[in-house]
């Protein structure tokens, strides 16, 4: 027997449940001109953006499993990073403004994370500069897969690292998806040397 | 690799996945329990309960049982505080229901109501949530002959409140 639930009761459920501080992790889907985000925040800030091509489900189960196992639906948590990236994908934000939570990376790939997070906008860094940065200039491949692993793309803007060189490197979003970001914010013009 | 898999089996789904699957069955044994007013509320208090248990459940295996009884425990809490008074009607309806079959009225439900509580919950769950023996003992946290003991006792009183 199926006996539906009023959304308005599901909606009071989830408005005591902030009240109380329970949302231990809110999330939401959000629509962007690659596919759909799903963006996930703590109490502290922004704790994970999935890519398009990421199993959301996935990436829930696994907050669930790393943060919190509250895990709530709560598109309202999320209206300050929704309406940042809308405007950044229009190009009318070059600088996000968000509390972030870092506490899904630890140790060297938090320290290639920060520093990937002060790259302006428009510009790019290599991998090894990267490495560098975060205190071990040998670390390259470290590095490169910190940057893999980010798991706040976009905002912590892991597009802007490159090889030395030029060359694209990897993408979570697959390269076609760094590439069209580096031409949003005007550093390529022209196909780019893979 | 087998502890990984074994742990992803085990680990608890993210709560929403829970609201998801189980709001339905929730709502329809505090409807069953409570009436259709105060299974709203009821129902509130039920999942911000379980939200606020939910990381020290140690086992994901039996997420229905253990809301289930939740449900139960709100709805024993909701008749004390309404001191399971019976709702005085000034006349019965006679009308004839769509499918012919009888709706559930409000006398019955009290009737239910005022049962003692396991007696109760075994008569909501079945009758009000579908389930089967198996799952009303899951979610009374006894034996299934003990949930078919609960719910026979509490037909029989039914029977004789009502006739």
């Amino acid at each position: 027997m199926k006996t539906a639930v009023d959304p308005k009761v599901i909606e009071g459920f989830r408005a005591r449940a902030a009240e109380e501080g329970l949302l231990d992790i809110a999330y939401t889907t959000a629509d962007s001109p690659f596919g759909p985000l799903l963006l996930a925040t703590t109490g502290r800030g922004l704790v994970r953006v999935g890519l398009p091509n990421q199993d959301a489900d996935e990436l829930l189960a696994d907050l669930a499993d790393r943060v919190s196992p509250r895990v709530l639906e709560a598109p309202g948590e999320l209206d300050e990073v929704r309406r940042e990236l809308d405007l950044y994908f229009a190009g009318k934000l070059d600088r996000f403004d968000l509390p972030l939570d870092w506490r899904l990376s630890g140790g060297f790939r938090q320290r290639v994370l920060r520093a990937i997070n002060r790259i302006p906008y428009g510009q790019t860094r290599s991998y090894t500069e990267m490495a560098r940065r975060a205190g071990n200039e040998r670390a390259v491949r470290a590095a490169g897969s910190a940057c893999g692993s980010n798991p706040i793309p976009l905002v912590v803007p892991c597009h802007r690292v490159l090889r030395t060189g030029g060359a694209l490197g990897g993408y979570g979003g697959g390269l076609p998806m760094k590439q069209a970001l580096l031409e949003l914010e005007g550093v390529l013009d022209e196909k780019p040397r893979t | 690799m087998l502890a990984r898999l074994i742990h992803r089996v085990t680990a608890l789904p993210p709560f929403q996945t829970v609201l998801d699957e189980h709001s339905a069955a929730v709502m329809g044994i505090l409807r069953g329990a409570v009436g259709r007013d105060g299974a709203e509320d009821c129902f509130q208090e039920t999942f911000l309960a379980a939200l606020r248990a939910y990381p020290k459940l140690g086992d994901a295996g039996n997420l229905r049982g253990w809301l289930l009884t939740i449900a139960h425990r709100k709805a024993i809490d909701f008749h004390r505080a309404n001191g399971r008074k019976p709702i005085p009607v000034a006349e019965v309806p006679e009308a004839a229901t769509e499918n012919g079959l009888p709706e559930p009225d409000q006398g019955l439900w009290d009737a239910v109501g005022a049962l003692p509580p396991k007696q109760r919950a075994a008569v909501a769950l079945r009758y009000g949530s579908d389930l089967p023996h198996a799952e009303i003992a899951a979610a009374l946290g006894c034996s299934p002959e003990a949930a078919r003991r609960s719910l026979h006792e509490g037909l029989k009183r039914l029977r004789k409140e009502l006739a």
